[in-house]
């Protein structure tokens, strides 16, 4: 393994060097009053920066994998997937900002934190040592914290703020405890050095299980599985709405990055594409009890849910069980199907909140019965609603749509790793959430709307992004071929 | 290709009526109407050149287009072809879908997203039969799904909501067991593949899935495809759905559901669990008939209780296709040549009955069986039209339902004699119900109210007229649908029956 020393390794980290370049930026663009005053300057140099920070990525994905700075990050395809994607979700998370009537006020700062939150995300995926994970997942979580309170005068704003701190504190408490018990087990924190030792070495098991599970409450926490995931509909439903919607993509697949790197670099040993669990604990049961959990509660509860933003949290929530599901396959695919899951849950999640942040800002509320009648509130709203519909069959996972491809891969993993319970657990899980996804489509089409007003219009761009956004959801439903390439080498892990 | 790709032409062509649709302002409402009905005429045409083209005298795979490479990450293909167990439903799929354009002349809500969503239909069902790749099938099969949705929920009648999701949930729940079933095919058949004649070939030798090889798993994805496919017939106890989606479904579609959706179910186990499962089907056989004489039975009996016209209607298909489910499982050659028969006979018979219905629902704005009577006697021309219809659902001689009905029988004498003749049964209780329906109806006494109601008109008329010529035509000379179809079923048939084939070459007995 290619193990490289600090100079060497800032080549390697040339993209998040120039994120942080432009954190800095941001602040000194700001200084001057008249600056200061343009809404569009401190956005702008943000996604500036990120499509930079992009090109840098592409540029060094060539490199040979390796661990940087003696193994605190590793650095391969893998992480490389992370950054474009990290990336990509902060320039929507930035374009839906711009447009939300929440956030017409939102100064410099807002917009370079989204940015801190998007250095610490690939930082997480890259993470190769116990510190490493638990400091980076820290930066993701601190500076969302204050994202989701940004709206100083929102009495709920401030309440989703405190009970993510709370919640957050209490899991980064129990992880770190847990992570100080396989140290004290093994006598390491890096990964590569963790797997050699319990190779070799008989590992007390019962320390070793309790560590785990304690670490995995702290991933549970940031990918929102059952029993972890209570912060998750009130601080979706608190935040700002676009960034509920980067909670629900960026930090969800970065803690979806470590769970996977996590497990098969640190505790399993590839053998023939299948990757053998080490000795102690079955990681694969454990991870099909968090999943079944998971996507049972999401998928249960949204029935009932009224708010959109805490509809689409269950929703969220559901959806980290299918990939908890993959995740329990332990195969090469699982790896792939969940970096595809996370590119087709990308476009379709980022669809239905930028739908979302559409109709409350043109309604003003944020309960679903504001959906009623879309479709025939003008052309805007026939157009909106039409693009919800198709975000919202692509999470049910019906064909042609990305979200079909993304379930076909998983279940594809499942079914090769043999675990058929867990498919079929899965499967049924996707009817009952058409149900409630079927609702929301009800209304829009079959409802008569409540007034004759029609949709306001919110500029050409937004509802361009959306009808992007559809567009790419029926596109790479019916040909995926880049994506299939592409996820393909990306799920190269550095083993 | 050397040839014109008839095949895609006939499943893609409605789509091209969609982008210009879109650009027509929405008042034109003729206009769209037009554009829509000469959207299907391609697919029209390509299915008579196929009728005229399709050889006779073989059972193979015809007019192949592929196998070509879609994603060859999964192996996934773009396989077009029929055979005798597909083109028939091929041309019933084009016929009906036009006359159902016709059929939706009378629509006036929301007409350019009905008939968008109408042309996504027909594309949906013409995939479905035409695709030879499973992944490819089951991506029609569902896409199908999502226009149904929506012209029962947006365009269907007062408890639309309701039949609209209820039939999405039931068809859905089906359809994933079939997504898994058809994972476990990839991973677990030789080579990887998702193409169901590779599939099938592999079944003749060793079984697709005899890799993972357990019999329990073996029937196990029976089932799931089984299930998936039994919800679409519906077998009971799968069935509920129908009634209300039938129901509340406006007339053309009720027409779709009734006339080519249903026949999705049985053709799937004919392509799918026949062909791939040989052993596991014939071990299961039993059931098959077992089902199919319930579905006979109760369906017969759930009509006769019925006051709703159109939900009369909707049971007798329940009854309609448990007889295809009994001439499938005699193993014999009359019965599956029936069965098949029987699928496209019940298309155009029960398509001209709820036609029927939507005509004198759209006069009288009711369908309450006991709230008519004497309507022969101020729309005679109306009263003709039901009475064939009604004496070809009954399977009088002379006319389509006759012959397949009595096909059925011969199979299933052979095969299961109890069962048959329990099934038998049904001839009386469909006479009674249809005859009781055209007395109360038709007969007696005109209520005062309707006295001024105006006889069929020449559009109503011309939707019947084809599909009239055809139960006239094949209960007289069945042989031109007969003789595509029976080279294919057939084989099937014989693979069925032959033992050693299937037993020593997979070995498990």
């Amino acid at each position: 393994m290619h193990v490289l020393n600090n100079a060497d390794s800032l080549w390697y980290f040339l993209p998040e060097l120039w994120l942080s370049a432009v954190f800095v930026a941001i602040f000194l663009f700001d200084l001057p009053k008249q600056w200061s005053e343009n809404r569009r300057l401190s956005p702008g140099i943000a996604a500036v920066g990120l499509l930079v920070y992009i090109a840098l990525t592409l540029y060094i994905w060539e490199f040979p994998s390796a661990v940087a700075f003696h193994g605190m990050i590793a650095v391969d395809p893998f992480t490389n997937f992370f950054r474009i994607f990290s990336a990509a979700a902060a320039l929507g998370a930035i374009f839906l900002s711009y447009k939300s009537v929440e956030l017409k006020d939102a100064r410099a700062e807002y917009w370079a934190l989204l940015l801190g939150v998007t250095i610490g995300m690939p930082m997480l995926a890259a993470s190769n040592n116990l510190l490493m994970i638990y400091l980076s997942m820290e930066l993701v979580s601190i500076l969302s914290f204050i994202l989701v309170g940004y709206l100083s005068g929102s009495k709920q704003s401030s309440e989703a703020a405190l009970k993510y701190v709370l919640y957050g504190a209490t899991a980064s408490g129990i992880m770190i405890y847990g992570l100080s018990l396989i140290f004290g087990v093994t006598g390491t924190l890096d990964a590569f050095e963790i797997r050699a030792f319990l190779l070799s070495n008989p590992a007390e098991r019962l320390p070793l299980f309790v560590g785990l599970l304690m670490t995995f409450a702290g991933f549970g926490y940031k990918v929102s599985a059952v029993p972890f995931h209570m912060w998750a509909p009130d601080v979706y439903q608190g935040a700002p709405t676009p960034v509920a919607a980067f909670l629900s993509v960026g930090p969800k697949a970065a803690g979806f990055a470590i769970v996977l790197r996590f497990i098969y670099t640190a505790l399993s040993l590839k053998q023939d594409g299948d990757f053998i669990p080490l000795k102690f604990v079955d990681i694969s049961s454990l991870l099909a009890v968090f999943a079944v959990a998971t996507m049972t509660l999401g998928n249960f509860v949204a029935i009932q849910q009224n708010n959109i933003k805490r509809f689409l949290a269950y929703s969220s929530i559901a959806h980290a069980g299918y990939m908890l599901m993959a995740a329990a396959a332990l195969n090469t695919e699982a790896i792939q199907a969940v970096i595809f899951y996370l590119i087709s849950y990308f476009i379709m999640n980022l669809g239905a909140f930028g739908a979302a942040v559409y109709v409350i800002n043109a309604m003003g509320s944020e309960d679903i019965s504001a959906f009623k009648g879309l479709s025939k509130r003008g052309r805007g709203g026939l157009i909106v609603a039409v693009t919800m519909a198709l975000f919202l069959f692509s999470l049910t996972g019906l064909p042609p749509t990305i979200g079909f491809i993304g379930k076909f891969y998983l279940f594809s993993a499942v079914i090769q790793a043999k675990l058929y319970w867990l498919a079929v657990v899965g499967v049924l899980n996707s009817v009952v959430s058409l149900y409630y996804y079927a609702k929301i489509v009800k209304l829009m089409f079959f409802d008569e709307p409540a007034d004759e007003q029609a949709l306001s219009s919110q500029g050409f761009s937004f509802s361009g992004v959306l009808v992007g956004l559809a567009a790419a959801t029926v596109i790479f439903g019916i040909y995926w071929r880049f994506l299939s390439v592409w996820t393909s080498a990306s799920s190269n892990l550095l083993l | 290709m050397e040839h014109l790709p008839i095949l895609t032409i006939t499943t893609f062509a409605p789509l091209i009526g969609i982008p210009i649709l879109a650009l027509i302002p929405k008042a034109k409402v003729n206009l769209i109407r037009w554009v829509a009905l000469l959207s299907t005429l391609p697919s029209l045409a390509a299915a008579v050149y196929i009728f005229f083209r399709f050889d006779r005298g073989t059972a193979d795979i015809q007019m192949a287009e592929g196998p070509l490479n879609w994603i060859p990450a999964f192996n996934i293909q773009y396989y077009l072809g029929v055979d005798g167990v597909s083109v028939t439903m091929v041309i019933l799929t084009a016929l009906i879908s036009t006359i159902c354009i016709i059929a939706s002349w009378g629509i006036v809500k929301q007409v350019k997203g009905y008939m968008v969503l109408f042309l996504l239909l027909e594309t949906g069902m013409m995939g479905t039969f035409l695709a030879l790749d499973f992944f490819l099938f089951f991506v029609f099969w569902e896409v199908m799904l999502l226009p149904m949705y929506f012209l029962i929920g947006i365009w269907g009648g007062p408890r639309r909501e309701y039949a609209a999701i209820k039939f999405f949930l039931y068809t859905m729940f089906g359809s994933v067991l079939m997504l898994l079933v058809m994972v476990a095919f990839y991973f677990y058949s030789e080579g990887h593949t998702f193409n169901i004649i590779a599939l099938q070939n592999l079944s003749l030798h060793q079984g697709p899935l005899s890799v993972e090889g357990g019999h329990a798993f073996r029937t196990a994805c029976w089932i799931g495809l089984f299930i998936g496919f039994a919800i679409k017939v519906p077998v009971f106890p799968f069935h509920t759905w129908l009634p209300d989606a039938h129901v509340e479904a406006p007339t053309a579609i009720s027409v779709i559901l009734a006339g080519v959706l249903l026949k999705m179910g049985t053709y799937g186990m004919l392509r799918f669990n026949y062909q791939l499962f040989p052993d596991i089907t014939v071990e299961l056989i039993n059931w098959i008939a077992v089902l199919g004489v319930i579905n006979i039975i109760y369906g017969a009996l759930c009509a006769m209780a019925q006051k709703d016209f159109k939900k009369l209607i909707a049971y007798s298909s329940v009854s309609h296709m448990g007889f295809v489910l009994l001439g499938m499982a005699s193993l014999t050659s009359e019965g599956i040549n029936g069965a098949v028969l029987q699928m496209f006979n019940h298309g155009t018979i029960t398509a001209q009955l709820f036609l029927i219905v939507g005509i004198i629902y759209d006069r009288a704005h009711h369908r309450d069986i006991n709230g008519f009577g004497g309507l022969a006697s101020n729309m005679p021309k109306y009263a003709v039209w039901t009475t064939l219809a009604f004496f070809a659902a009954v399977g009088l001689p002379g006319l389509s339902g006759f012959i397949s009905e009595v096909l059925i029988f011969l199979g299933g004498f052979k095969t299961f004699p109890w069962l048959t003749a329990l099934a038998v049964t049904s001839v009386v209780l469909t006479a009674g119900y249809m005859l009781w329906t055209l007395q109360r109806i038709y007969l007696g006494k005109l209520p005062e109210k309707y006295k001024d109601l105006p006889d069929i008109n020449r559009r109503e008329a011309l939707c019947l007229l084809p599909l009239v010529i055809i139960v006239v035509v094949l209960g007289v000379w069945p042989k031109p649908i007969l003789a595509m179809m029976s080279a294919s079923l057939d084989n099937i048939n014989h693979v069925l029956l032959n033992p050693s084939n299937v037993a020593t070459l997979i070995g498990w007995h």
